[in-house]
């Protein structure tokens, strides 16, 4: 079992629904959010491109931020999802300097908080809250290890792109572009 | 400690020589002029960034300006400017005592000061920067060895404890000469003496205990010592940040750590020279001794900046590149520059010339190095933050800047205030300048300063 989510570039519209919607699942406090959308441009005038990315944790296979935790509060669980066990968490901020993609923040509570991949919703078998809202179907969630899961076709049959090759940390979040 | 043997002096003669050494270092502890304000000052200034370390626990680190981008920001930077002051004591005391420099002599115990009370306050200043500080115990109960987090906790215990025991056992000798000749103590300070004398009458057999203890603790303080640097800069450099990515970071922070070290010893024997009249045994030619160690790490220090940053500012790599240019020329150029030349080149220009060694010169060319060498880790520190993997955008403004809140500051120079409390609880008990091992250069014999 691998999770991964596949996020088709061409489709997302940068509404902001996921980051709304997983503030509100779980219970986000304010002014923080563990997904956001980016909007980068290229080209010049006026032949310009946008690519409009919803970014979140990518559960590396390689996590940094696992490595370096001093207490073991940031570990990996079933499905390669990689959590935050609060409660041991002591809030040192190593984790949050060693991911490439700040996908780390500190909770206003001293601990340091992230994407989850929802698991408390993907363990009775539903998606993630971000891809449920999703509006125009841009996000597929599902196992990477199942070739007929509908991430793996989109994986294997789309061009797709991971923030960050160049770190090594192994994105498990692709980019269909 | 070392090998050479120093001519003796005849009996009386000695015995005079005695007198008037232990006189000297051991007037500053009982003369309390000017000691009464200065503790109130420093009393003082405890309880006002101690309120705002209290402010800082009930509302979470959110006080400070340390946001998601600039998570560590100058917290880690105090942290390692501590540290690394703290690393001159295994410099001096060990390396040169090894060694056998008669010069390092009299400083060494200025040196394991300087090193105490910074190793000593570094740790804190780790439980300052915690999110939650309550849950201290977890390192220790759910501890992972895989992380640098553990590695550092583990040799800044260690080399606490050594550094403690490397300023109390050469203390020994000197505690009898104390408990003897100070007869007019509050109890409880003789009651300290008598224990810390450790029964010492000075014979043969202690002696040889003494120098073997010491000779053991000197060699295990170098390895201690150069880790818990090492591990520091580790911190930064095992992870995935463009500007610590470097595989230099190790010796490149243990030699930065000299010269800031270096720096505060000058200051703190400067300090001692002037305000416990202590010319004759930190003399000119000590201040010029120390110079010249100060221009030497300074060179040691230049020669890894130098590999630091020209070498990716060759090549310009892309991420370390916009880091780089930042630097160079960007918003964090006025800083970069100014610690490099003020903290760096300008001082070891300065002490090439003779006049400029002398004791009041080098020390405010010492200051300006402390000064620069806590800068300098700030822009170590900082600024890498500021530049990830993938640019920063769609944030609230004040995510992409990074300036210190009152209250950090408040806290951030609480470690200071601590060091120095520590220092003057140190000097008020003992005597900063070795009374054996002066006495021993001197000519004094072991019969002589330990008989009556």
């Amino acid at each position: 079992m691998r999770y991964g989510m596949a996020i088709d570039t061409k489709k997302c519209v940068g509404c902001s629904d996921c980051v709304v919607a997983c503030q509100t699942e779980n219970n986000v406090p304010v002014g923080y959010c563990r997904d956001w959308i980016v909007e980068n441009t290229a080209g010049t005038y006026p032949k310009l491109e946008l690519e409009i990315r919803s970014e979140r944790c990518n559960h590396c296979d390689n996590s940094p931020c696992v490595r370096c935790c001093p207490t073991g509060a940031s570990h990996i669980i079933d499905g390669g999802i990689v959590v935050v066990t609060h409660v041991d968490c002591i809030g040192c901020g190593a984790c949050i300097q060693s991911c490439p993609y700040d996908a780390r923040y500190s909770h206003p509570e001293g601990y340091v908080d992230k994407c989850t991949f929802c698991h408390h919703r993907v363990e009775n078998g539903q998606n993630p809250a971000c891809v449920s809202v999703c509006p125009t179907h841009c996000m597929y969630f599902g196992d990477l290890d199942d070739p007929n899961s509908e991430i793996s076709k989109m994986v294997s049959t789309r061009k797709w792109k991971v923030l960050a090759p160049e770190a090594g940390t192994k994105p498990q979040i692709f980019y269909l572009v | 400690m070392s090998s050479k043997t120093h001519e003796t002096l005849p009996a009386a003669e000695a015995k005079t020589l005695l007198n008037k050494i232990s006189d000297d270092l051991l007037r500053p502890i009982q003369n309390h002029k000017g000691f009464t304000m200065w503790a109130l000052f420093l009393g003082l200034a405890l309880a006002l960034v101690l309120w705002a370390y209290v402010i800082q626990l009930r509302d979470g680190l959110g006080v400070t300006a340390m946001r998601d981008y600039s998570a560590w920001g100058s917290y880690i930077a105090n942290f390692v400017f501590f540290v690394a002051v703290s690393l001159v004591g295994m410099l001096i005391s060990a390396i040169m005592g090894l060694i056998g420099v008669e010069w390092a002599k009299p400083i060494s115990r200025i040196a394991e000061i300087v090193a105490f009370s910074a190793v000593a306050v570094a740790g804190l200043v780790i439980v300052f920067d915690m999110g939650r500080p309550d849950r201290l115990l977890n390192v220790f109960i759910h501890g992972r060895f895989q992380s640098p987090i553990l590695w550092d906790v583990t040799v800044v215990t260690t080399y606490t404890a050594i550094s403690l025991v490397l300023l109390i056992l050469p203390l020994i000798p000197d505690i009898a000469i104390m408990r003897r000749r100070m007869t007019n103590l509050p109890k409880w300070q003789k009651m300290l003496y008598d224990m810390a004398s450790f029964g010492w009458v000075g014979n043969d057999a202690q002696y040889h205990a003494l120098h073997r203890m010491l000779k053991v603790l000197m060699i295990l303080v170098i390895p201690v010592a150069l880790a818990i640097h090492t591990v520091t800069s580790w911190l930064m450099a095992s992870t995935l940040r463009p500007g610590w990515n470097s595989t230099i970071f190790g010796p490149y922070f243990v030699t930065g750590a000299f010269v800031a070290g270096t720096a505060a010893v000058i200051i703190l024997m400067f300090f001692y020279r002037n305000n416990f009249k202590l010319k004759e045994y930190l003399t000119d030619y000590h201040f010029e001794m120390v110079s010249r160690l100060l221009v030497l790490t300074s060179l040691v220090y230049l020669y890894f900046n130098v590999n630091e940053y020209l070498v990716p500012g060759y090549k310009m790599p892309l991420h370390e590149g916009q880091h780089l240019t930042e630097l160079f020329t960007g918003h964090w150029a006025p800083l970069f520059w100014a610690t490099q030349i003020f903290g760096l080149i300008l001082p070891i220009i300065l002490l090439l010339f003779k006049p400029m060694r002398k004791p009041l010169p080098v020390t405010i060319i010492a200051v300006f190095v402390l000064v620069g060498a806590w800068f300098k880790r700030f822009i170590i520190v900082v600024p890498t933050q500021f530049h990830p993997f993938l640019p920063i955008q769609n944030v609230p403004e004040n995510f992409t800047t990074y300036s210190p809140t009152l209250i950090e500051i408040a806290v951030l120079i609480m470690p200071f205030i601590l060091a120095l409390i520590i220092g003057t609880i140190v000097s008020k008990l003992i005597p900063v300048v070795s009374i054996w091992e002066v006495a021993e250069q001197k000519g004094i014999s072991r019969e002589v300063l330990n008989q009556e």
